[in-house]
């Protein structure tokens, strides 16, 4: 077990593509951090750096007090789950899982009792004699997971494990995951595109874009306060709603349509506006509203998402299943809820009013998976 | 005795070639629904196989039975009938101790070639592997160039050995060895090797760097993490997966050296076969057409025959069973 230190790390591929540019992130001990972003934004790089399976461009990474940036993979005392597996076809199982420790010169009674340990953490003891091509997908991604776990190394990486798996496979195994990682303290870097895995895994999510750190921050952190617009579209499902406006005094312009502040936020005209879903609700009277022209409804049993537009922009709002559903409709939102972001830059402007509502320090955990 | 090298040739990849093992063993157990086809007439599927059939029968079975035939006959040399002799041509040939050396040194000579075109062709395999991995123009060109070398290949092994002007006879010259290509038996036996050995490794390159180059990246960078021995990551991950190349090029090998040398073996003996060593398949041609002892030389091949058949089930018994097809 280990703390990471990755220090303005770059990777320049040849031919000059900057896939990863001067990424820095600290990683205490036993943390589980999440690289989360689009396709293409340089997650894997990055992981495979760490890994020792890409050469670091610049910068440092550190595991323990080592840099290891010209050491071997193998040296590494890193153990990583690839996406498709990367089973050794022609081993049983329990040979893929000791492979690793065979060759680093573990004795035979050590191997056994870690093979059988990992097994039965995993539930794997009636295939250790099988190949792997006789296992399903699940299976397949229990035995690498073990094949990392024997090792007992500092830390794990996870380049995307469960995106083969189906829907129902994926999220009971993400919870096994979790819990198997907090029993370990092991020490974890996971990347996934999917926010949703993003949110349930992370002890702080690092939300990468063309290279580039977006955001590092614990999932609700993130969630409640997101840095950019990019941040802000990318996590949560559905995606904040971001509409153009102007301020002008103590109100919000979105073309004919009108919304009080109170308050007069400290920043200019321009600027984009960010509404969560869930934050809309239909307005009573008495309440200044938005006017939303309905297009189609998605129903998701518990909520159901009304999609439609306001000032021939587009807004998604989440509403009780009980509330009627007209042509258009009211909506408000309290004004502590909205979110701010530079019209040009696409930045977060910081706190606009001293309370937002949401106590960033003493949020408990568990309504995360409340809220989800 | 004849051999068709086209046979492999029709399967350029070695996962197709492990998979035509398989396939041919497993087939009547499990029909492949989905490659099913059906015809209108029950006749047509026999028509298209016909012509197949024709040249396995008029250049396999046909000549084969001929063989078997007329090894039990002695051939009056002028061509004036023949008498049946019963078993007398096997046991005369399998007394002589002419045939028995010869026989041990086309064991010897099987063996070396197969392993050392085998070995070398793999070796440079995995070192072209590690270069032209992921640059695909590289790739082409390199398989490309080796892909029209074995028949100039087998031309410029030949001329490196020429008693004139061959450069390796001149280098064997430099270092006091006086080469004598086609006089001297072992070092004939030394070119033949050689020629043989160098003619065959184009062919196994290609087999075994498109073998590799089928090793999923992923199980390699795994391996790159559990172990850090290159040496040992190869005998323990690498190979076990080149594994139904390797078998498939086995028996081609195997093949290669025994029957495919001949025109090797030819080039360098030039007809005086007396002091030169010769492999069995050269001893049939020579009695039979040289010799004009039809019996003896057809007694030959029949025993010949008898050889590759039982290496080719040990081969199959023993060593597939531990080859791993993915
Ligand atoms: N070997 C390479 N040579 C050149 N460019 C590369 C190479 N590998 C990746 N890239 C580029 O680097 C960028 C980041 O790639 P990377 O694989 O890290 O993306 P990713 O975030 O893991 O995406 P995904 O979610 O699709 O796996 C991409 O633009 C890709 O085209
Ligand atoms: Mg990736």
């Amino acid at each position: 077990m280990a703390a990471i230190n990755i220090t303005n790390v770059s990777k320049i591929y040849a031919g000059g593509v900057e896939a990863v540019k001067s990424v820095s992130i600290d990683i205490a001990d036993g943390e589980f951090i999440v690289l989360v972003g689009p396709s293409g934004c340089g997650k894997s790089t990055l992981l495979r750096m760490v890994a020792g399976l890409e050469a670091i461009s610049k910068g440092t990474v550190e595991i323990g007090d080592r840099v290891i940036n010209d050491i071997e993979p193998a040296e590494r005392d890193i153990a990583m789950v690839f996406q498709n597996y990367a089973l050794y076809p022609h081993m049983t199982v329990y040979n893929n899982l000791a492979y690793g420790l065979k060759n680093r010169g573990t004795p035979k009674a050590e191997i056994d009792a870690r093979v059988a340990e990992a097994a039965r953490m995993l539930e794997i003891e009636q295939y250790l004699s099988r190949k792997p091509r006789a296992l399903s997908g699940g299976q397949r991604q229990r035995v690498a997971m073990g094949r990392a776990i024997v090792r007992k190394p500092a830390a794990f990486l996870f380049d995307e494990p469960l995106s083969n798996l189906d829907a129902k496979l994926r999220v009971s195994m993400r919870g096994e995951i979790k819990q198997l990682q907090k029993r370990l303290g092991t020490t974890s870097l996971y990347v996934t595109h999917d926010q949703l895995e993003a949110m349930t895994l992370a002890d702080r999510l690092v939300v990468l874009n063309g290279g580039q750190i977006e955001q590092i921050g614990r999932p609700l952190d993130v969630y409640h306060t997101p840095a950019s617009t990019f941040v802000a579209s990318f996590i949560g499902s559905p995606a904040m709603n971001l509409l153009r406006g102007t301020r002008e005094g103590t109100q919000l312009h979105f073309g004919s349509q009108v919304l009080d502040l109170g308050r007069a936020p400290a920043f200019p005209g321009q600027i984009t506006v960010g509404m969560r879903a869930e934050d809309l609700r239909v307005a009573t009277s008495g309440d200044q509203s938005l006017t939303m022209k309905v297009d189609y409804i998605e129903e998701l049993g518990a909520q159901r998402l009304v999609h439609g537009t306001v000032d021939g922009k587009k807004l998604t709002a989440s509403l009780s299943p009980e509330i009627d559903i007209g042509e258009t409709m009211a909506l408000t939102i309290a004004p502590e809820r909205l979110h701010f972001f530079d019209a040009d830059t696409g930045k977060r402007f910081g706190q606009p009013f001293a309370n937002t509502g949401y106590d960033r320090l003493s949020a408990p955990a568990i309504k995360l998976e409340a809220a989800l | 005795m004849t051999h068709a090298p086209s046979l492999s040739a029709t399967n350029p990849t070695p996962t197709s070639a492990g998979g035509f093992f398989r396939r041919f063993r497993s087939a009547p157990s499990e029909p492949d629904a989905a490659k099913r086809v059906q015809f209108n007439s029950p006749l047509l599927p026999y028509l298209f196989l016909a012509p197949q059939m024709a040249i396995i029968f008029i250049f396999f079975y046909w000549p084969s039975v001929q063989a078997i035939q007329s090894s039990f006959y002695l051939e009056d040399p002028f061509g004036f009938g023949s008498t049946f002799v019963g078993m007398a041509n096997y046991t005369d040939v399998l007394k002589s101790g002419e045939y028995l050396s010869i026989a041990r040194f086309t064991a010897v000579f099987t063996a070396l070639v197969t392993f050392f075109s085998l070995a070398i062709g793999l070796l440079l395999a995995v070192k072209a592997d590690g270069i032209i991995r992921g640059n695909a123009t590289y790739k082409t060109l390199l398989i490309w160039v080796y892909a029209i070398a074995p028949p100039v290949a087998g031309l410029m092994g030949m001329m490196m050995f020429d008693q004139h002007i061959g450069p390796l006879v001149k280098v064997a010259a430099f270092f006091g060895w006086n080469m004598q290509v086609g006089l001297n038996y072992n070092d004939t036996a030394f070119a033949m090797i050689v020629v043989s050995v160098w003619k065959q490794i184009p062919y196994n390159f290609i087999f075994f760097l498109s073998g590799l180059q089928g090793i999923p990246v992923p199980v390699r960078e795994a391996a790159l993490m559990d172990c850090r021995s290159g040496l040992r990551r190869f005998w323990t991950v690498i190979l076990p997966l080149l594994a139904p190349t390797a078998f498939f090029l086995l028996i081609i090998n195997t093949t290669y050296a025994l029957f495919d040398t001949f025109g090797v073996i030819d080039v360098m003996v030039k007809d005086k076969a007396a002091n030169n060593p010769i492999t069995l398949v050269y001893k049939v041609y020579m009695d039979g057409f040289r010799g004009n002892d039809l019996g003896g030389s057809s007694a030959q091949s029949v025993i010949l025959m008898i050889i590759v058949f039982v290496l080719t089930i040990f081969q199959f018994r023993f060593i597939e069973r531990r080859v791993h097809y993915n």
